[in-house]
């Protein structure tokens, strides 16, 4: 049992500070849209295309609207106009607006106006249609080849190129992975856009873009069949095209997303609004599409230390939740992350991590959790790192996480090997197999290390909470609350991208999307 | 100098000269006795005798991974094996701040930024941090540092400029992402952009990242390179150090202990 520790009230408790800590944010949320929420709205329309140079469609239109002053009012509102005005095809659309003066964009009549957006909405209700058909055949071929077990391991490909990054997630399926992910190009989070068309050079990792995601879903696809066995596939739903990506992911079926309320403020330097404004419409679009979003509160603690720092991860955790809530996603599809990173060479440490897994697995019952692997403190005696990897394993199993990341003994030198990964795959699978059910055969001592350092780090974490909901979310961040980074409110990248929505703002998915219009 | 007299040595496994060594890696083939057969070849290929293929497996449907033990006949004559001797203990927090003290009589003047499209704090907070690595204190804690920490993708050019503007001693450059060799070429760049900027041979400059060693950074036109396990400790000697020599109040000859080699 991963312990009560903690009364069910005080975290019940913690949940409804979270949710009124959050909820000013929804304020901001609501009365604002970014370039990169209206570009989701272009391509939800089919407006998936680039243009000469590469530079996307939903780009081209969204900055000519934006240059025109009337992107406030919801690029499917132009997009309508476009249509109105003949226009045949989405792509057409682009061109018309785009090479239309921007004196031109004058009132329409009000009974034009509501057909406009009748026509709209009805256009918009066909393209969640498509995208629910798509989702529905993912969901056939996961029933038809049943996932192993969790926790589901994860394991990374990072060649560059796409076609290259197919072989190596078909190896890794073929060795025992359950969850590829495809990392991204290295700054890929400060484009702001989403590239085009398939792509073999990258750095550090291969870039986001639709058609990539469509190769590599389409060989998952035939490897699940092949092992009878679903393989998910999961990219990065961050940085500036946050819900941009989100429903590239969406629409070429992918199982999950890397998809945090904070972690772009706090590790990319984007701005605070634009972050918490896509991340909204990002996760409407998960919820919709059953994705399921890892959270990166891992990341807080490569910064700051994880011992001192563990309750800031127990804080945000419940904050993130209730953005994640509040965006319509359900518990399970909730991983929410956290890691085994406390300095090996202290005393107790598996005793502490595993009172911090259980405690995130009490706090969130029925979340599915993704817990990584040590990363800062790998050493280059790949020895050590892979006994070190292993003990991550156990309290993996024991804390039934849902996802697990695989440590990778050669972490600190260089991206995986093949072999690598076969050998962090193999021994997880051993752990796994070895240990599972060893939670419900010891119960752990209310009055030992592993309960007191829990309760110490929920209290702590309850402190935060308090400070946050006391002070607000801008000021705590500000003060370098979370991962020992401080931003401020207009700092970062891609503030220029927020818009203060006009008061007859139209983005039809959205409204469906919340439910305010079937 | 006397030339030492001859020291033989050879990898000890479980004898003394022995010469075993352990190998481990992946043919794109599947298993099957013909891939065990080919790895034992490669092996003997490179010079190894008695090789043992100790386990070969399925790493995949296309791909074998194999552990081998073999012996080597090469060795080594630890006497010809030349590392500068040392002549200066490495200091710890609070010998080093006193040192500075004495030796440079003010605070010395360090920047450091993961530079180019690199996003990883991960190394350069390790050193410049408060909180420092592995229980060794950053070199923001040393009162006798002053240490400026610009963080990730940071512009070559900006952190030239705004190390210039407080007449850093010092400037620390982060490559943690390699692929492609990105590190070099962004590497190159900066050393490029000092040069124009006239920094070069004048203020420190070093490099630091997990794939970075000492030998590649002197390569690249830096004073010296610090890889993977590198403590805060050792960068703030070697600052410190490079320091007195360049203001002439250390021999410029001289060696300490943990120097980069």
């Amino acid at each position: 049992m991963s312990g009560p520790f903690i009364q069910d009230e005080q975290i019940a408790h913690a949940r409804k500070l979270a949710e009124e800590i959050v909820n000013p944010i929804f304020e901001l949320i609501r009365r604002n849209t970014t370039v990169s929420n209206e570009r989701t709205v272009l391509r939800f329309f089919g407006i998936s295309g680039a243009g000469t140079r590469g530079v996307p469609l939903a780009n081209l239109m969204v900055d000519k609207l934006k240059a025109a002053g009337v992107l406030n009012r919801g690029a499917a509102y132009w997009y309508g106009r476009a249509l109105q005005m003949g226009a045949k095809s989405p792509l057409e659309a682009v061109e018309r607006l785009t090479a239309l003066p921007t004196d031109k964009l004058g009132p329409l009549s009000p009974d034009m106006e509501q057909n406009l957006r009748a026509e709209v909405r009805a256009e918009a209700r066909a393209a969640l249609d498509d995208l629910r058909s798509r989702i529905a055949h993912r969901n056939a071929i996961r029933q038809q080849f049943p996932m192993s077990p969790a926790p589901h391991k994860y394991v990374i490909v990072a060649t560059g190129n796409i076609y290259d990054d197919v072989d190596q997630a078909r190896a890794a399926a073929q060795a025992g992975a359950d969850v590829i992910a495809v990392i991204r190009s290295t700054a890929q989070s400060l484009l702001d856009y989403v590239p085009h068309g398939a792509t073999t050079e990258g750095y550090g990792g291969t870039y986001a873009t639709q058609e990539n995601f469509r190769i590599m879903r389409e060989a998952l696809d035939e490897e699940s069949q092949k092992l009878k066995r679903y393989i998910q596939l999961t990219n990065y739903s961050s940085g500036l095209c946050m819900s941009e990506i989100a429903f590239c992911a969406a629409y070429e079926r992918l199982d999950m997303l890397l998809n945090d309320a904070m972690y772009g403020i706090l590790f990319r330097d984007i701005n605070m609004r634009r972050t918490f404004i896509d991340q909204y419409f990002s996760r409407r679009i998960c919820a919709l599409a059953g994705i399921i979003i890892n959270t990166g509160e891992d990341n807080y603690i490569t910064t700051a230390d994880a011992y001192e720092a563990a309750h800031t991860v127990i804080a945000s955790q419940f904050i993130n939740e209730s953005f994640a809530k509040r965006a319509g996603l359900k518990d399970w599809q909730l991983g929410i992350g956290h890691s085994y990173e406390i300095d090996p060479y202290r005393a107790d440490t598996l005793l502490l991590e595993l009172s911090q897994a259980m405690l995130v697995r009490r706090c969130f019952p029925n979340a599915p959790l993704k817990y990584m692997p040590p990363t800062k403190h790998k050493e280059t005696d790949i020895f050590f790192s892979h006994a070190y990897d292993v003990m991550a394993d156990l309290v993996a199993i024991w804390t039934r996480q849902g996802i697990q990341l695989l440590g990778m003994m050669t972490e600190a030198m260089h991206t995986p090997l093949l072999a690598d990964r076969y050998v962090a795959l193999k021994s997880a699978a051993y752990v796994h197999r070895a240990a599972r059910g060893i939670d419900e055969e010891f119960t752990v001592r209310e009055d030992g290390k592993i309960a007191n350092r829990a309760r110490e780090v929920f209290s702590k974490a309850m402190e935060l909470l308090e400070e946050c909901h006391k002070e607000g979310m801008v000021a705590a961040i500000g003060k370098g609350r979370f991962g020992d980074v401080k931003r401020s409110e207009l700092g970062g990248k891609g503030l220029d991208g927020v818009l203060e929505k006009a008061p007859d703002y139209f983005n039809p998915f959205l409204e469906i999307l919340e439910g305010t219009t079937s | 100098m006397v030339k030492p007299t001859k020291q033989i040595i050879r990898p000890y496994g479980d004898r003394r000269d022995d010469g075993v060594v352990q190998l481990s890696f992946t043919f794109p083939v599947p298993l099957s006795e013909k891939a065990k057969e080919a790895a034992a070849q490669f092996v003997r290929k490179m010079g190894f005798s008695d090789v043992k293929v100790a386990s070969a497996e399925r790493a995949a449907d296309n791909y074998t991974f194999f552990i081998v033990y073999a012996r080597s006949g090469m060795y080594i004559d630890y006497a010809e094996v030349d590392v500068p001797e040392l002549v200066i203990k490495k200091m710890g927090f609070d010998d080093l701040n006193a040192f500075i003290q004495q030796k440079v009589g003010r605070r010395i003047v360090v920047f450091g930024a993961c530079t180019g499209t690199d996003t990883h704090t991960v190394g350069i907070d390790a050193i410049l941090n408060m909180k420092g690595y592995a229980g060794d204190y950053g070199l923001e804690r040393y009162p006798w540092f002053e240490a400026y920490n610009l963080g990730s993708q940071v512009p070559n050019e900006e952190l030239i400029t705004k190390a210039l503007a407080k007449s850093a001693d010092a400037i620390l450059v982060s490559q943690v992402v390699t692929q492609r060799d990105v590190h070099k070429d962004n590497s190159r760049q900066f050393i490029e952009a000092a040069k124009a900027r006239g920094l070069h041979g004048k203020t420190i400059l070093l490099l630091g990242g997990p794939r970075v060693d000492h030998k590649l950074a002197l390569e690249l036109g830096f004073d010296a390179g610090f890889g993977p396990g590198t403590k805060p400790s050792d960068v703030a000697n070697f600052i410190v150090h490079a320091l007195l020599k360049k203001l002439g109040k250390e021999d410029p000859n001289a060696h300490y202990q943990g120097e980069p080699t």
